[in-house]
């Protein structure tokens, strides 16, 4: 404990934990055996078990979204702002869990794991994994922590398209979905940038062939990064941040190095991120996006794979999100109510783009505090 | 009746008209006050469409379904003929084009419920005809130059609409609070408001 505001608040300690299963059999076809997931949970699941929550990450997430892991800790989990004691997921009243999910660099098994049967990385060995893949080891962790039912499954991103995955995966141990700034296929223009990021990384010469091991293909992958950011971010966002400034005054640079302040932000990024991030598993996971369609589940048919549903939706959007767009996520919203699912949508007005969904906490926060609340007692009464 | 719109007359009226498990979609639905009582006491299947975030927040914690959005564009999200009821409470004069919106209730529901401000009102009237200005008072409380209220009409007016539009007016109840009989003989002179219920 200590003290904000003459407050006591309690500080969340949290221990990352691993999990490892005999096998996890693909949707290729392929087995992976075995497989360890890594995990986090906050809070206790109750003597009902109606009280857990499932968090997914994005794209490139860890298990670790809320708290700390010592005191020390200089920097809290990713979605500290939302999880957390008295929060808007309130530890104190949810068990919250949130997984790395299949294909990370972060604990859980990748192309960057042991293969047992060579004693050596996968790399490219590692058989492509898929959306459906990374629910169905959440679900062998969800049995492994004995929780029948999720109170609600909550994504964003990426982890929004892994909550519309389980929600027609396994309709009946969803009670409520929460997917936000996601959508259910990715567009065009988002494959393609996956595809340029993908080729920054194969272009990398240090990259060789997926095999690196002493030198790592930082180059390539921070390339990925930087252009993948820029899709994180919007326009208008970005021109308050930056506009045209300068890193240092009146100085135009001769080289080609840094001179803008948006260069130098992006530069910045992309450095960060290989320190935390690996190559091969970027390859993997943004290629698991791509192949991504929610409408498999219906025969290509987006209206006739929700149908299977029937959990109770918020559905939340960002009005500068570009990347995945308000339109995608009506599309999911109109194939619900068409299905006569309850459905709720809100696009929060926002300058952020997509990254809004780690940063606009108060607007959403608000409602899906107040949606787990009436979720919780809903099925409290037994009304669900 | 409910507690929560016993000073609410026009909401009372609507009420009336809506017969249990109705499906009902409000239009501008607000904190979804209307909408709890349908579920609650008539067992209605409800859906609501809002624009304001802190109204969407009050809808969740009521466990309302609603959709963020724009009236002004229309219901397009919206299957033909989804809806029993399609209720416009007090909004249809705020929307740029009324006739289009009409015509989405139409498309959508099979009964639309307006409740509807009447600028012919006799206190509209008199402040217009003697104060020379735009009348602003307890029910058009904003200045002529900000107020939301950009279609203001007159009941006739609305009757009008509805025959260029085909569409059949099957009930209306102008709404009063003190003079009782007078709206019934011309409503459109002495009611402040009128719930409609209209049909192609």
């Amino acid at each position: 404990m200590f003290r904000i505001n003459g407050e006591n608040v309690e500080m969340l300690i949290v221990q990352a934990q691993q999990a490892t299963f005999q096998e996890l059999p693909l949707e290729s076809g392929e087995v992976l055996a075995p497989a360890t997931i890594e995990y986090e949970t906050y809070g206790t699941l109750n003597a009902h078990k109606n009280n857990a929550i499932l968090i997914i990450h994005a794209l490139t997430g860890t298990a670790h979204c809320a708290g700390k892991h010592s005191e020390e800790d200089k920097k809290p989990g990713w979605w500290d702002t939302m999880i957390g004691p008295g929060k808007h997921i309130d530890t104190d009243k949810y068990f919250v869990v949130c997984s790395n999910c299949l294909g990370g660099c972060s604990g859980t098994t990748g192309p960057r794991s042991i293969n047992p049967k060579t004693g050596r990385r996968y790399n490219l060995q590692f058989p492509q994994i898929t959306i459906g893949d990374q629910v169905e080891l959440q679900k062998q962790l969800m049995e492994h922590l004995e929780i029948d039912r999720w109170l609600s499954v909550v994504g964003g991103s990426m982890g929004g398209m892994n909550t519309l995955d389980w929600t027609v995966r396994y309709p009946e141990k969803v009670v409520s979905a929460i997917p936000i700034a996601t959508t259910w296929q990715l567009s065009s223009q988002s494959i393609a940038f996956n595809w340029v990021g993908r080729k920054a990384i194969l272009s990398d010469p240090a990259w060789e062939n997926g095999e690196y091991e002493k030198e790592l293909p930082e180059s390539g992958l921070s390339i990925a990064r930087m252009l993948a950011h820029i899709t994180y971010l919007s326009d208008v966002g970005m021109d308050m941040k930056f506009g045209r400034n300068l890193q240092e005054e009146n100085k135009v640079s001769k080289d080609f190095s840094t001179s803008f302040s948006i260069e130098s932000y992006l530069n910045y990024q992309g450095q960060r991120f290989v320190e935390r991030f690996d190559a091969n598993c970027y390859l993997y996971l943004t290629r698991a996006l791509d192949y991504f369609s929610l409408a498999d589940h219906g025969d290509g048919d987006l209206s006739k794979a929700l149908a299977k549903a029937t959990a109770d939706f918020l559905v939340v959007s960002f009005s500068s999100d570009w990347l995945f767009t308000t339109e995608q996520s009506k599309q999911v919203v109109e194939a619900l109510k068409n299905n006569g699912k309850n459905v709720t949508f809100s696009e929060i007005d926002s300058n952020y783009g997509h990254d809004a969904f780690l940063l606009e906490v108060e607007a959403l926060g608000t409602m899906i505090r107040e949606f787990l609340k009436y979720q919780h007692t809903k099925l409290v009464r037994g009304e669900k | 009746m409910d507690a929560k719109i016993v000073n609410r007359p026009a909401l009372i009226e609507i009420c009336k008209h809506i017969p249990e498990n109705s499906r009902v979609l409000d239009l501008g639905c607000a904190d979804g006050t209307l909408l709890e009582i349908l579920r609650e006491n008539y067992g209605a299947k409800v859906h609501g469409i809002e624009i304001e975030q802190q109204n969407i927040s009050k809808c969740i914690s009521k466990g309302i379904p609603v959709i963020q959005a724009d009236l002004n564009e229309g219901l397009g999200s919206f299957k033909d003929n989804s809806f029993d009821f399609v209720i416009l409470s007090e909004t249809f004069q705020m929307v740029r084009n009324p006739d289009y919106l009409l015509s989405e209730m139409m498309r959508v529901g099979r009964t639309g419920i307006i409740n509807f401000i009447n600028i012919g009102y006799w206190l509209d009237r008199f402040q217009l005809f003697f104060g020379g200005r735009m009348p602003k008072n307890k029910h058009l409380p904003h200045e002529w130059y900000n107020t939301p209220n950009i279609h203001l009409g007159t009941i006739k007016d609305f009757q009008d609409l509805c025959k260029s539009l085909d569409i059949k007016i099957t009930q209306q109840q102008p709404i009063f609070s003190a003079l009782k009989m007078l709206p019934k003989v011309s409503p459109n002179l002495f009611a402040k408001k009128c719930v409609f219920l209209i049909e192609k």
